[in-house]
């Protein structure tokens, strides 16, 4: 067994209340790929802002060659030699490549930029990488797949010798994987020591040679790949009780089809998307982050177009239409300057105000009854959207949207952020509307929640529908694998 | 790629080569019908008439390059150049430098005041100076209780200085060329300013890389403040005549003049070469209309369609297409 370049022990960072990591622990050894595997929100993110200077750890030991260190910031955490690929792909578009390689680290002396150097520099650490682009171009023309060649020579322009890839294959095609394996090969066997994120398995078995594992925070499994395979790892991923916190009783009876789903696909964004949504169903749809699910609840609701396909609501659904609680509700749900009564009128003016005049009365009358019925924690209906929790916020974006009575509600990661108390009552209201003979179509990574709340689940990877299961197949090592095969 | 004969400019390059071309095209067209237009004479005065605008756009420019704006910049050179004007009435044997720096200087703290409150307290850039012009403007009526500082209360010297000529050009077109060209080089060779770029370029990735962008915009204000004060001083010798109003309004074309020039209101693009042109398109334009017989109001007219044109030109959006989805 090597020694290791870089240990973690013990690391601990809270946000606020919450708890993102506990107890973590991590080893990267020179000449070696450690694969991290995580559920969505198991810690990986923070781990990389940690390791990337931008977030600092309440607590816990860092050492690179077994000596302490901290890493203060991201200028502390390029001279430590620890290098990033940022899974959203930071790159200066208005800058070249040779530019970006150097950012806030051109050679340079007394202050003035020495750009022969830095052209020469660029274009040598390019070759190497055998990059087949040029130094002078503009960042903005590069593929998403070449800008992430450029955060990685990036590092190298930094003899970074640990480097740390977030997801990069995310956004990549096949051919632009391998290119991009190929690289990570010759940068492991020139000794430097790299941490490779990724959800997909085939890759992690090809590319990489060790593992750790995350869940809820904390590290639950460490070791060499070649001792472990893929069941083991899901269930080190998944390994907990799910169900008990969940109101869903008896599965819905097959009521009479709501709505149905034919062929739909938008360029780029999903393809081949059919389902049927019945009166009384919970629909759960689960993926990874990017698979297509949010692109997919946007065209169901109208706020993009289809490129082809047909969406067809039954005769008696027509009338009451489709609702979307969309995922982001600061930005798109709730309007956070107005009221919960101004927040909760917009979508119902056409009977609150039939003949276009606004009537206060009416407007609080409705905002009391569903502050009421939702136990929405609030002053009263005039107080402001955005001086609410974020749980009170998105029970207003609910109830805004229950008060129309649509006949099917589509859910975009409901209780995502929300604290305990409020992702119950989120629960028990979605379980309550469906039960009352309304659709529903809950996405969401929590698959907790899923498995708790869903009558049936489907799992979108890649744009696609990779499988369907009912309440007795779905279980969370089928749901994790159909979502991250490749 | 099909670089051709561009190769070797960068696209901000490629640009500056071209409104370049089209400013000539511009001057030659007023000259091939007024030949008078290309006198030397006439062709000083139309830099000398340009000056103070370059001064500040390139000032500006700093600003809008860290997403910024700087409303505030005419009422900032208005209350320095009452500055100077009062100390010269004053002190009317201290001779010009000291005014000159007086000026720079309280301009450099009025620069420092708005980027420290969109630094430290972050708030949006064009509510801080939209306030700050304001501000600046009422303490001009309360230093000077809303009175002129008229020519003959100035001294000679100090009506003098940006008169002087050298080479066939005044010392105020020296002024404007020598901080043209300092910008250039700096913009182009030093690591602050490059820095500022990437800070105005995406400040995220910025802040990953450790560059601070806050502290790149309380630079580019203060040293937008600095110019202003400069040219205060300069305005108010140049005019003979301080009064509360001067300048009111020319914020406006010197954010014109940026925006013409190839500078990105969306920040990080823009290069010094292109607001000089920007300025000096301006400036032919202005100085042609009364000759070719159009009224002055078309001045503006004509400046508005021309933003609208390069904006309209560069918003060329480049599609990045998601790839989400898997092929079947």
């Amino acid at each position: 067994m090597s020694t290791p370049l870089l240990t973690l022990t013990d690391i601990r960072k809270s946000f606020g209340g919450a708890r993102a990591l506990e107890r973590v622990a991590l080893e990267l050894h020179p000449g070696s790929v450690t694969a991290l595997l995580g559920e969505n929100g198991a810690g990986k993110s923070t781990l990389v802002k940690i390791l990337s200077g931008v977030h600092q750890p309440d607590g816990g030991e860092i050492r690179i060659d077994g000596r302490a260190i901290r890493i203060a910031d991201p200028v502390a955490a390029r001279e430590l030699g620890i290098g990033v690929v940022h899974q959203e792909c930071l790159a200066f578009d208005n800058l070249s490549v040779a530019e970006n390689l150097f950012v806030n680290n051109q050679p340079a002396r007394h202050g003035f930029v020495n750009w022969r150097e830095l052209r020469a520099r660029a274009s040598a650490v390019l070759r190497e990488l055998d990059a087949g682009f040029d130094a002078d171009l503009p960042a903005a023309r590069l593929s998403i797949a070449q800008k992430h060649v450029v955060q990685i020579a990036r590092a190298l322009v930094h003899d970074s010798r640990v480097l740390i890839l977030d997801e990069p294959t995310a956004s990549l095609s096949q051919r632009e994987c391998a290119e991009l394996f190929r690289i990570v090969r010759s940068l492991r066997d020139a000794g430097r020591a790299l941490l490779f994120i990724s959800h997909k398995f085939d890759e992690v078995f090809e590319i990489a040679d060790r593992y750790a594992v995350f869940r809820d925070g904390a590290s639950v499994g460490a070791g060499l790949l070649a001792d472990t395979d893929r069941d083991a790892l899901i269930r080190l991923m998944v390994g907990r009780d799910v169900g008990q916190l969940f109101p869903r009783g008896e599965t819905a009876t097959g009521g009479d089809e709501l709505l149905r789903v034919d062929g739909l696909r938008r360029a780029g964004e999903f393809a081949d998307i059919s389902f049927a949504l019945n009166r009384g169903e919970i629909l759960g749809i689960y993926g990874l982050v990017g698979a297509g699910r949010t692109e997919l609840a946007q065209v169901l609701f109208g706020v993009q177009p289809a490129d082809a396909g047909r969406v067809t609501l039954s005769p008696a659904a027509r009338a009451a239409g489709i609702a979307l609680v969309p995922e982001d509700r600061q930005s798109q749900g709730a309007v956070l300057p107005f009221s919960i009564a101004a927040n909760l009128a917009l979508p119902n003016l056409a009977t609150l105000a039939p003949r276009g005049w606004c009537d206060a009365a009416r407007e609080t009358g409705l905002a009391r009854e569903w502050i009421d019925r939702l136990a929405i924690r609030a002053t009263g209906p005039d107080q402001v959207v955005h001086s609410l929790s974020g749980g009170n916020q998105q029970k207003v974006v609910i109830a805004k949207w229950l008060a129309r009575r649509p006949a099917v509600l589509v859910l975009d990661e409901p209780t995502k952020g929300i604290d305990v108390g409020a992702k119950a009552a989120v629960h028990q209201v979605t379980s309550d509307y469906a039960r009352a003979g309304n659709g529903v179509i809950m996405i969401s990574s929590d698959l907790p929640e899923i498995l708790g709340m869903s009558d049936r689940v489907l799992v979108m990877r890649r744009g696609r529908l990779r499988g369907e299961f009912t309440r007795d197949t779905a279980t969370p090592a089928a749901l994790l694998r159909a979502a991250s095969d490749a | 790629m099909s670089a051709g004969v561009l190769r070797g400019f960068s696209d901000t390059g490629r640009r500056d080569l071209a409104f370049g071309v089209l400013t000539l095209l511009l001057f030659g067209a007023v000259v091939a019908v007024f030949p008078g237009f290309a006198s030397p004479r006439n062709v000083a005065g139309l830099l000398d008439d340009t000056s103070i605008l370059v001064m500040l756009a390139l000032g500006q420019m700093l600003v809008i390059l860290v997403r910024g704006v700087d409303l505030s910049v005419a009422a900032n050179l208005a209350l320095c150049g009452m500055l100077a004007a009062l100390f010269n009435r004053a002190y009317p044997g201290a001779g010009v430098l000291p005014a000159v720096l007086l000026a720079a200087g309280a301009g450099t703290l009025l620069g420092a005041c708005n980027g420290l409150l969109v630094w430290k307290l972050r708030l949006p850039p064009i509510v801080v100076t939209l306030g700050t012009m304001s501000v600046y403007r009422g303490v001009i009526y309360l230093l000077s209780r809303g009175e002129w500082v008229n020519e003959n209360e100035m001294s000679r010297e100090f009506l003098a200085f940006p008169r002087g000529t050298f080479l066939g050009l005044t010392t105020l077109s020296w002024l404007a060329i020598v901080i043209a060209a300092l910008f250039v080089v700096a913009l182009r060779r030093t690591r602050v300013a490059r820095d500022l770029y990437a800070a105005g370029g995406n400040p995220e990735a910025a802040a990953y890389s450790g560059i601070d962008a806050g502290r790149m915009q309380f630079l580019a204000y203060t040293i937008c403040g600095a110019i202003a004060g400069l040219a205060g001083c300069l305005w108010v010798s140049r005019f003979a005549v301080a009064y509360t109003d001067i300048a009111l309004g020319f914020e406006l074309q010197v954010i014109a003049a940026c925006l013409i020039g190839g500078v990105a209101i969306a920040g990080g693009v823009g290069s010094a070469v292109g607001v000089v042109l920007g300025c000096v398109f301006i400036g032919i334009i202005r100085s042609s209309l009364p000759l070719v017989g159009i009224s002055p109001f078309w001045q503006m007219f004509i400046n508005g369609a021309v933003i609208l044109v390069a904006v309209l030109l560069s918003a060329r959006r480049r599609e990045h297409p998601r790839t989400v989805l898997e092929s079947a």
